[in-house]
C-alpha cells in the first residue's frame, strides 16, 4: 500500500528541505520512494506543493485530490486550500503561523476566517506553532524541521533513523539547531 | 547503489556514465540541474552558454570533434536553437549528440506550453522519452550510442514532473569511452546546397531504418493483462495511467516517441476493442494513429489538450470511475501567486517606473513579476530579448511623445542571451529607446546560475567579466547611466532624463538579488509612531507589509532588512532596528 504525503507552504520556508528529509528517511527503510516538487516561479513567495510517495511500487510521482494519507501544511490558508487532497481518515499537521498572500495585501481578497476551526472540524487536525519552536530551537528557519518532527512522531518509523537521517541531509552548522527543533517538534 | 535523485539529475548521471566530455547548456526551468549536476563530474566539461544556440552549436562542435556531447534547454530554448538543430539533423554526427529538452506542461515556470515533440518530426531527429528517474539515467546513457550507431542526433523530452521528481536510480561505473578521431569530411559537415542535398536522402533513409529499429528496441514496450481496453502512452501520463488503471488494461508504452513503430501500433490496436491514447499536450501520437488508419482510437475527445493529467483524470475517463472521496469546502481561497522577494532589486525599478506611469516592455526572468499587483508595470512579456526589439517596433509604430514614455526591462543575463542584437536595431535604425538591464549581478529566475556578466564560470573560476557599460557604448549608445534601483529619488531622476532625450540611453540599474549569499542585509524595518497610514510603502508590494487591523505593519519572518520601504516613506515613518 502506497503511502502519500504531501507538504504545502510558501516559498521560502523550507518545504524543500522537509521533502528531503522525509524522502531519505523512507529510502533507508527499503520502500520505493517518489518525491516530486516543482522549481522556479513556484518558489518566489507562490504556493509551494511537494509530495512524497512511498510503498512497495510508486508510479504517479503526484498525489491527486482524496488520495494524501498525511498532509504537512507550513502555513494556515495552505493547509485550508490543500484540505481537498487528504483522505478521509487522514491526517493534517498545520503550522499556524499566517503569511499574507499578495492579494489579501493588496486589499483584492480577505484572508479567509476561522481557518483553525474548518480544518478541525473537516479532518484529524494537529495544529502547531512551529515559528514558536523553531525560535526557541535557535533559529525561524527551522520551522520545517519542527514539522518534521510533530510527523515523525505519529509515523512507524523509529525515533534514531530520523535522526540519522538529519544529520546526513542537514548542513553540518545548522545541525545542532535543526536537531533540537526536530526534538521539540517530536514531543510537541 | 541505489540513489534518490530528480529526473535532471539522472540525465546527468546517465551522460556521465555513457562518457559525455562536452556538456553546453542555457539555464531554462525545468531543465537547469541537469547542467547543473553535471559540474560535479570534474572530467566533463560544462558550461553555461549566452544562450541555447550557441549551446547547440558548442555541443554539436564537440561531436564533429569525435567527444560524446550533450546540451540541455527548456522547450522554449528550442525554439531558440531550432537553426542549428535542423541542420545537425542533416550532417548527423560523429562523436554521441544528445539534446535534452524539458517541457512544462501546466506552465509551472514558463511562457507558453509548446509540445517539444513537433520538432523531432520536423526535424527528423529520433525523440525519447523516459517516464521516471531511471529511465532517465538510462535513455540518456543509451541515447549516446544509439546517436553513434544510426549517425543522428537524439532528443531526450522531459517535462516538469518528470524533471523535478525523484525517484531510486542504480548507479553504475562510467564507461571508458575514447574520444573519435576527427577526419574531415566536407560532404557530411559542410552543409552547402550541393552536399545538403545528398544528405537529406541520408535523412530520409536513417529515420525509415529508425522506424524499423523503433519496432522492437528496448524503450517501447507491451504490457498484456488481457484486456480488451488498450493504452497508449509515453513518459509521465504512462506513471499516471499506470496508477489510476493498474493492471486492468493492456499497456503500450512509448520510451522511443519519434519514429513511431507503425507495425508495433497497428498489431497493439487491432488487438483491442477500444485504445485509450494518454498524452499530455497536442494530439502527436494519436494523430500519427489516425493517419495509419486506426479507428478504435480515443484521445483527446476524451482527454484535454491543456495543462498537466493526473491519475483521477485518467481513471475518469477510461473506467468511468471516481480516483478518491475528499472534502471540498466551497469557500473561495485567495491565491498565492509568487512575487518578487523581499528585498529584490527589481522592486525599487518597478517602483519608480509605475510612479512615472511609463509603459514598460518586458521580459523573461524574476522581473516578468513586476506585471503582478500592486506594481503591476510590465506592458508585455513575450520571450527572452523581445523586451529591447518589440519597444523598438513599438516607438516606430507610435512616435516620438510615446517613446518618451516608454522603456525596456532585461535581465543581465536575458540581455546576454538575446538582447544584445535588439539594442544594435535601436542604433542601426535610429531608434530613441530606453533599455534598463537590471543587472543583479546573476542569473536569478532559474535559481542562481553564473552568466558572462558575472565573471564567473559554472565551475566558480574566474574569467573575464562582461563590461556592459563598455559593450553598449561600443554598439554606438552614447548615454549609459549607472544607478542603484534603491536609490529610488536618483532613479526617478534619471530615468525621466534618459527618456526624454532623442537618441538611445540605457540605464544599468545595478543592485544584486537579495538571494544571493554575497548579499548580507541585517535586521528588519519596523513602522515607528510617525505613521500617517498614508500606505506609500504599501505601493512596493513587498511580501513582508500588510495591513494589520487598519494598520501598516512589517512582518519580521519575512523582511530582511533591505530598507527599501525606509527610502520610500514619505514621513519617515520606518526605520531599521538591530544587526
Amino acid at each position: 500500500m502506497t503511502k502519500n504525503i504531501m507538504i504545502v507552504g510558501v516559498g521560502g520556508q523550507g518545504t524543500l528541505l522537509a521533502s528531503r528529509i522525509l524522502g531519505n528517511t523512507v529510502i533507508n527503510e527499503g520502500f520505493d520512494v517518489k518525491v516530486s516538487e516543482v522549481h522556479g516561479m513556484s518558489q518566489r513567495g507562490g504556493s509551494v506543493v511537494t509530495y512524497v510517495k512511498y510503498g512497495e511500487a510508486v508510479y504517479s510521482p503526484i498525489v491527486d485530490k482524496g488520495s494524501a494519507d498525511v498532509i504537512l501544511a507550513f502555513e494556515l490558508l495552505e493547509a485550508y486550500r490543500a484540505l481537498p487532497y487528504l483522505k478521509k481518515g487522514g491526517k493534517l499537521i498545520v503550522n499556524t503561523q499566517k503569511i499574507d498572500p499578495m492579494p489579501v495585501i493588496t486589499g483584492a481578497a480577505e484572508y479567509p476566517a476561522d481557518i483553525e476551526k474548518k480544518l478541525a472540524d473537516n479532518a484529524d487536525t494537529v495544529l502547531v506553532d512551529a515559528l514558536k519552536l523553531a525560535e526557541e530551537a535557535g533559529s525561524a528557519k527551522a520551522v520545517n524541521v519542527v514539522l518534521i518532527g510533530v510527523m515523525a512522531k505519529s509515523s512507524d518509523i523509529p525515533y534514531e533513523n530520523w535522526v540519522e537521517t538529519i544529520k546526513t541531509t542537514v548542513p553540518p552548522k545548522f545541525l545542532e539547531v535543526n536537531l533540537k527543533a526536530f526534538e521539540l517538534g517530536y514531543n510537541y | 547503489m541505489k540513489k534518490l535523485l530528480i529526473g535532471n539529475a539522472a540525465v546527468a548521471r546517465g551522460a556521465y556514465e555513457a562518457g559525455v566530455r562536452v556538456v553546453a547548456s542555457y539555464p531554462g526551468t525545468p531543465s537547469t540541474e541537469i547542467t547543473e549536476e553535471i559540474v560535479k563530474f570534474e572530467d566533463v566539461y560544462a558550461e553555461w552558454s549566452p544562450n541555447e544556440k550557441v549551446a547547440a552549436e558548442v555541443a554539436i562542435g564537440a561531436s564533429i570533434g569525435g567527444a560524446r556531447a550533450m546540451s540541455c534547454m527548456k522547450h522554449v530554448g528550442l525554439n531558440v536553437m531550432a537553426d542549428p538543430v535542423f541542420t545537425v539533423s542533416y550532417t548527423g554526427v560523429n562523436g554521441g549528440l544528445v539534446f535534452c529538452v524539458a517541457d512544462d506542461p501546466g506552465m509551472h515556470s514558463s511562457q507558453n506550453e509548446q509540445d517539444s515533440r513537433h520538432y523531432a518530426e520536423a526535424s527528423k531527429i529520433l525523440m525519447l522519452e523516459p517516464a521516471d528517474s531511471a529511465e532517465c539515467k538510462e535513455f540518456t546513457k543509451s541515447a549516446f550510442a544509439v546517436s553513434e550507431e544510426f549517425d543522428t542526433p537524439v532528443f531526450i523530452r522531459l517535462s516538469t514532473r518528470v524533471s523535478h521528481s525523484q525517484s531510486l536510480v542504480e548507479l553504475e561505473e562510467k564507461q571508458d569511452i575514447e574520444l573519435k578521431p576527427y577526419e574531415k569530411n566536407i560532404g557530411k559537415y559542410v552543409m552547402m546546397p550541393a552536399n545538403a542535398v545528398k544528405r537529406h536522402v541520408v535523412v530520409e533513409d536513417r529515420i525509415s531504418a529508425l522506424k524499423e529499429w523503433a519496432e522492437t528496441c528496448e524503450f517501447n514496450k507491451t504490457e498484456e493483462n488481457g484486456s480488451k481496453i488498450g493504452v497508449i502512452t509515453a513518459g509521465i501520463s504512462y506513471m499516471y495511467a499506470k496508477e489510476a488503471l493498474g493492471d486492468s488494461v493492456d499497456f503500450l508504452k512509448l520510451g522511443a516517441v519519434y519514429p513511431l513503430p507503425d507495425k508495433k501500433l497497428k498489431a497493439f490496436c487491432d488487438a483491442h476493442d477500444t485504445v485509450f491514447v494518454i498524452e499530455e499536450l497536442d494530439p502527436v501520437i494519436e494523430t500519427y494513429l489516425k493517419s495509419l488508419g486506426v479507428t478504435n482510437v480515443k484521445g483527446k475527445e476524451v482527454f484535454t489538450l491543456l495543462g498537466e493529467y493526473n491519475p483521477a483524470m485518467i481513471k475518469k475517463a477510461v473506467l468511468g470511475e471516481d480516483f478518491a472521496e475528499f472534502t471540498d469546502l466551497s469557500e473561495a481561497i485567495p491565491a498565492r501567486p509568487p512575487v518578487m522577494c523581499a528585498g529584490c532589486p527589481h522592486r525599487g525599478t518597478f517602483y519608480v517606473l509605475k510612479k512615472l506611469g511609463l509603459t514598460v516592455s518586458g521580459d523573461i526572468g524574476c522581473y516578468t513579476l513586476g506585471a503582478v499587483a500592486p506594481l503591476a508595470s510590465v506592458d508585455t512579456t513575450i520571450c527572452m530579448g523581445a523586451s529591447v526589439s518589440a519597444a523598438l517596433g513599438m516607438a516606430k509604430a507610435r512616435g516620438a511623445e510615446f517613446n518618451k514614455k516608454l522603456v525596456s526591462v532585461i535581465g543581465d543575463s536575458t540581455f546576454m542571451h538575446s538582447g544584445i542584437t535588439g539594442l544594435v536595431d535601436i542604433v542601426y535604425n535610429k531608434g530613441a529607446n530606453t533599455v534598463i538591464i537590471l543587472d543583479n549581478s546573476i542569473t536569478g529566475m532559474t535559481g542562481h546560475q553564473d552568466n558572462p556578466t558575472t565573471g564567473y564560470t559554472i565551475r566558480g573560476e574566474e574569467t573575464k567579466q562582461v563590461n556592459l557599460v563598455a559593450l553598449c557604448k561600443a554598439i554606438g549608445v552614447e548615454h549609459i547611466a549607472v544607478c542603484d534601483p534603491f536609490d529610488v529619488k536618483e532613479f526617478e531622476r534619471t530615468v525621466k532624463a534618459e527618456v526624454e532625450r532623442e537618441e538611445p540611453s540605457v540605464i544599468i540599474a545595478q543592485r544584486p538579488c537579495a538571494l544571493l549569499k554575497t548579499v548580507k542585509y541585517t535586521g528588519h524595518c519596523k513602522i515607528n509612531d510617525n505613521c500617517k497610514n498614508c500606505k506609500a510603502c504599501m505601493k512596493l508590494g513587498c511580501p513582508a507589509i500588510s495591513i494589520r487591523d487598519n494598520k501598516v505593519v512589517i512582518d519580521r519572518t519575512q523582511c530582511n532588512g533591505c530598507g527599501l520601504c525606509v527610502n520610500v516613506c514619505p514621513f519617515k515613518s520606518i526605520e531599521k532596528e538591530g544587526n
